[in-house]
């Protein structure tokens, strides 16, 4: 596993307390997982994402992720509607191990308040944070 | 005692390591008032010898083969089973190793079950076997709990031809759920009666036998296009396994999910268990499936070899939210079934599951010689129902005498079909037999 | 250090199944045919399973190969925490495969069954006593089904008050199969977490203890090898607000003539035949789980229950207030048969004699091995001791890397990974039937690899290396699941 140090967490995202990621993509926002996450579940081997169409609250469970002895689930970081799932995901796990915030994204939601994401943490909050926990 | 290894020179020297007396002193943690202090009230110990003689003394007092005909099935069948079976069975790496969590030091018992899953797959026609569950009662139970699950909807429609014992079960399963069961009636001719799914589309499952239990095929065909209808997810039930060398499976007929008995593929019967729960689904609804499921892998050299696989379904892992509570399964009984089928094999399944039936086809047809209704219209296979005059009640039992034990009587399970019997008969009962048991019914 | 216990051997590579064989070879006697063939509606018939044609050899050499890559208790040391794996006596074995039994219909006249009823009826007295409960259904085939039959009558039970309570309490040590079970019958679980002393405390279950809270599910002795002290105060909180106390007995093999759990304040267990009463596991079943219970709850176990009637055993159904069933017969009779053998051979005195020396083996390896391995819990346990890899984390090396060079060395691992609040958890349950002599193979191998973790790690990540097969992939096997052939 990574060093703290080793963890990659861009600029261009906010981040969740459990670890999801939320980036704003013009009137959408696209959501993942960390890479911190990514790292300590290992080789991931199935996701569970919702159907287009579904609707959730901030900090509502929308999705489960597997790693062979885990399960982790996962929290919308934002409230809305999910316009898009990354069906890629069905051949191919590991993207979220290879490309956490890039082909690994799990969906895009239509935002229902975007202020919410104002109570996401930056880079910064987010690197003090992992520190802190260590 | 030849169980227990310890000598008085061990014991001692294993007490002065941890610092203390006696063996007393190791319970320090229990309080007083927790402690027991008596003796246990149970029989003194018996020697192998004594043991040996009670035990035979009481098996003695069995019904069984080959001194007494039994002509019951309703669930569990006499088959012969091979000696070469019982043979293999006894490897004790087979039986006195644990579930292969170590995958590397139980390859055995892994590929066995791998082999298992395929050859149950293949007997119903479905994509995927679990590694087994306790029954076939069990195993349907799970099967519709499976169904609510991916369907979300809390009813299910069970035909009134499942086993009577069966149908129990599922009521007990699902009774705290607050699902609701919904029983299908039957029709005279021995057969679910499925007119009344017309008006049912919050099922989430309709469950049928095949063979049902009165030894009738079922149509699953049309059943199961009703069910689909419906937006149902078709669960085939059987308790006679071996049917289905010689009868269309499941699969073929669309079945979404099928749960039932393996007991017949080389398990004794031994007064109802161990049994085999058989459960299988298509691929699509694999990560749903309850129990567990071995997969092929390979290791760092790049050999071929097995592991148990999606255990996040799983309550080690998933725990409040796993498909199920199961942890065991049955594995000695899934080897045995596999060992049976692989014995009796492709050519020889179909020879045997024709002889069963054209047993059973020669008692029905020479009770009817001799007067007696069958009581159903439909094709069975080694099942079937007669009707025996009012009062037959003494008949049989003056035929337990005789050693002849003619069949089940229906009334407890179907008032309506209070003089009618469920008979069985397999590869196990000659012409003689059955002979025998004509002349003695018709006296 | 001597020869050590695990080596290389002549293995036998062997295909699968289907791979084998030949149209039209057989392994199976077909009997004769004395009646004539009859035809069945086309439309009935299939074409029959796709198995192959194997002759009897084909299937013997098959089966005989795949043993001999099998590890079994009569291998070697087999001391998986919370399964205990001790020796199963093959007279066990041998009453089982009596014709009389094994050929029995369960559903033949009571007349004509008596040796069965009996030998049922005799088992549910004898775990009566052993328990210190009021009755038993010998009904549930397995530890997780005797669980959810003791929800279910929890279940019942309030509502014949006319309550629907909606939360059972379970310790964060426990067996998965707790949880699952309790869900499966509509309750949430709710947890509970173990004090510093790794125990309940009786201030934290008075804490969630509520009106609402159907019960509290523990296990006793717990999973971390140490006996609930606090069980009586605890029963009593939770019984005060009307709920009832579930044990999961598994670990029974710690307490046989020590404890009575009925005196104690359990109002319903269940018990694991394959476990504390020898009956073989079988690769993972078929197993038993009886479940005992309080007076209070005797009209809710499953039907038909076995009634001695004048000198007759008979099955009896009618109690209204049953659960129902929960398997289509009796149980699993035929391992049912093991456990009554194994409990007439024992005697009182040797069932708690076993117990006694489980927990002897157990402390023994405890201090034996608490130099080599970190021992978060440093008090005495009961039949099984919980390390972890903290010692080894500074070499790199995990539970995981130890437990696979354990085999190496001709043992079968600990349990690993479990219980949860143990991060690295290794959990050795040795069991009575182990020989000081293996005990202390068993020791001196383990400090072997501590050893080795430090001189050469790679050993350890390498492992095993004696095994028919290296470390499998099982990530490609959840990724692309290969279920079938």
């Amino acid at each position: 596993m990574k060093e703290i140090s080793e963890i990659n967490l861009p600029d261009d995202v906010r981040y969740a307390e459990d670890h999801e990621w939320a980036r704003l993509e013009k009137d959408k926002i696209r959501v993942g997982l960390d890479d911190y996450a990514q790292d300590q579940l290992g080789d991931i081997v199935f996701v569970e994402l919702p159907q287009v169409g579904d609707t959730f609250k901030q900090g509502e469970e929308f999705a489960t992720v597997e790693s062979v002895k885990a399960v982790c689930e996962c929290y919308l970081p934002v409230s809305g509607k999910i316009i898009a799932v990354n069906t890629a995901l069905e051949e191919s796990p590991e993207l979220v191990n290879n490309s956490p915030y890039g082909d690994g994204w799990f969906v895009e939601v239509n935002p229902g308040d975007l202020s919410e994401m104002e109570t996401l943490m930056t880079h910064d909050a987010c690197l003090e944070k992992l520190k802190g926990a260590e | 005692m030849i169980y227990l290894p310890h000598t008085h020179e061990d014991i001692f020297s294993m007490l002065q390591v941890l610092g203390v007396d006696k063996l007393d002193d190791l319970f320090s943690t229990v309080p007083e008032d927790c402690r027991f202090n008596g003796d246990l009230n149970l029989p003194e110990a018996m020697n192998e010898w004594e043991l040996n003689d009670h035990m035979s003394t009481l098996s003695h007092t069995m019904a069984v083969s080959p001194e007494y005909k039994v002509f019951l099935g309703a669930g569990s069948y006499e088959h012969f089973i091979p000696a070469s079976v019982s043979y293999l069975l006894g490897r004790s790496e087979f039986v006195t190793s644990y579930t292969p969590y170590q995958p590397e030091m139980s390859q055995g018992t892994l590929q066995a079950i791998y082999e298992y899953q395929t050859l149950a797959a293949r007997l119903l026609g479905m994509e995927v076997a679990t590694a087994s569950h306790y029954d076939g009662a069990t195993a349907l139970a799970e099967a519709l709990l499976m169904a609510v699950r991916i369907t979300k909807r809390k009813k299910v429609g069970i035909s009134s031809l499942i086993h009577p014992l069966y149908r129990r079960v599922v009521q007990t399963y699902f009774e705290p759920a607050g699902y609701e069961v919904v029983e299908l009636p039957y029709l005279n001719t021995g057969v679910t009666d499925a007119t009344g799914l017309d008006e049912m589309d919050d099922l989430a499952a309709v469950a049928i036998q095949s063979p049902n239990f009165f030894g009738c095929i079922e149509n699953l065909k049309a059943l199961g296009q009703k069910t689909h209808d419906t937006n149902a997810l078709f669960v085939v039930s059987f308790t006679e396994a071996l049917a289905y060398g010689l009868l269309k499976n499941p699969g073929s007929h669309g079945a979404d999910i099928v749960g039932g008995e393996g007991q017949s593929l080389g398990i004794p019967r031994s007064f109802g268990g161990p049994a085999l729960g058989i459960l299988a689904s298509g691929k699509k609804h694999m990560r749903s499936l309850p129990g567990r499921l071995v997969g092929k892998t390979k290791d760092l050299d790049g050999k071929t070899g097995f592991v148990l696989t999606l255990a996040t379904r799983e309550q080690h892992i998933r725990r409040e939210k796993a498909t199920s509570n199961i942890c065991t399964n049955n594995s000695l009984c899934a080897l045995a079934a596999a060992m049976y089928m692989a014995s009796v094999g492709g050519t020889g399944i179909r020879k045997l599951a024709q002889l069963n039936h054209d047993k059973a086809e020669y008692l029905k047809k020479e009770l009817k010689k001799a007067g007696f209704t069958i009581t159903f219209d439909s094709p069975t296979f080694n099942e079937f129902v007669v009707e025996f005059p009012t009062g037959f009640e003494a008949n049989h039992k003056h035929l337990l005498e005789k050693k002849i034990i003619a069949g089940l009587c229906l009334a407890p399970y179907y008032p309506e079909l209070s003089n009618h019997y469920l008979l069985c008969v397999t590869e196990t009962r000659s012409k003689d037999d059955m002979d025998a048991l004509v002349r003695e019914v018709k006296s | 250090m001597k020869e050590s216990l695990g080596t290389t051997g002549l293995l036998q590579n062997e295909p699968l199944l289907w791979e084998k064989g030949k149209k039209g070879r057989c392994g199976f006697s077909l009997p004769r045919r004395d009646v004539e063939p009859c035809s069945l509606d086309e439309e009935l018939m299939g074409e029959g399973p796709d198995f192959p044609d194997l002759s009897e050899l084909d299937v013997v050499r098959h089966y005989t190969r795949l043993a001999q890559w099998n590890f079994g208790v009569d291998t070697g040391m087999y001391p998986l925490g919370s399964c205990t794996m001790k020796y199963s006596p093959k007279t066990n074995e041998k009453q089982a495969s009596l014709p009389g039994f094994t050929g029995a219909h369960p559903l033949l006249p009571s007349g004509l069954s008596q040796g069965a009823l009996k030998i049922m009826f005799e088992l549910e007295q004898y775990l009566n006593e052993i328990t210190g409960m009021h009755a038993t259904t010998l009904q549930p085939a397995a530890g997780a089904h005797g669980e959810l039959t003791g929800m279910l009558m929890i279940c019942a039970y309030h509502k014949k008050q006319g309550e629907q309570r909606s939360k059972i309490i379970v310790p964060d040590t426990a067996h998965g199969t707790n949880p699952a079970s309790v869900s499966l019958c509509g309750f949430r679980p709710v947890p509970v977490t173990s004090n510093e002393q790794g125990i309940l405390s009786v201030q934290a279950v008075s804490e969630i203890m509520d009106q609402d809270t159907a019960g509290i599910m523990v296990t006793n002795p717990n999973t971390l090898g140490l006996f609930e002290e606090n069980i009586q105060k605890i029963a009593q909180i939770v019984h005060d607000k009307g709920g009832l106390v579930y044990c999961d007995g598994a670990n029974m093999n710690a307490v046989m003539g020590v404890v009575k759990m009925g005196d104690i304040g359990i109002d319903v267990m269940q018990l694991n035949l394959h476990k504390t009463f020898s009956t073989p596991h079988g690769g993972g079943g078929p197993g038993s789980g009886p479940v005992s219970v309080a007076k209070h709850l005797e009209s809710f176990l499953p039907v038909p229950r076995v009634v001695k009637e004048n000198s007759a055993y008979i099955l009896a159904k009618d109690y209204p207030d049953s659960i129902g069933k929960i398997s289509a017969f009796h149980g699993a009779f035929g391992v049912i048969i093991k456990a009554y053998s194994y409990i007439r051979r024992m005697g009182p005195e040797n069932l708690k004699k076993a117990s006694q020396l489980a927990v002897l083996n157990a402390n023994y390896i405890k201090e034996m091995l608490k130099g080599t391995l970190h021992l978060p819990y440093d008090r005495p346990c009961m039949h099984e001791c919980v390390f972890s890899d903290k010692h080894q984390a500074s070499q790199k090396i995990s539970t995981l890397d130890m437990a696979k060079r354990l085999m190496d060395y001709g043992f079968h691992p600990p349990t690993v990974y479990f219980p949860l609040v143990v991060p690295g958890a290794i959990m050795v349950e040795p069991t009575e039937t182990e020989s000081k002599e293996t005990i202390d193979q068993f020791i001196e191998a383990f400090k072997a690899i501590a050893n080795e973790a430090v001189e050469n790690p790679d050993l350890l990540h390498d492992a095993p290396k004696s095994c028919k097969v290296k470390r499998l992939d099982e990530v490609t096997a959840a990724r692309k699941p290969c279920l079938a052939g």
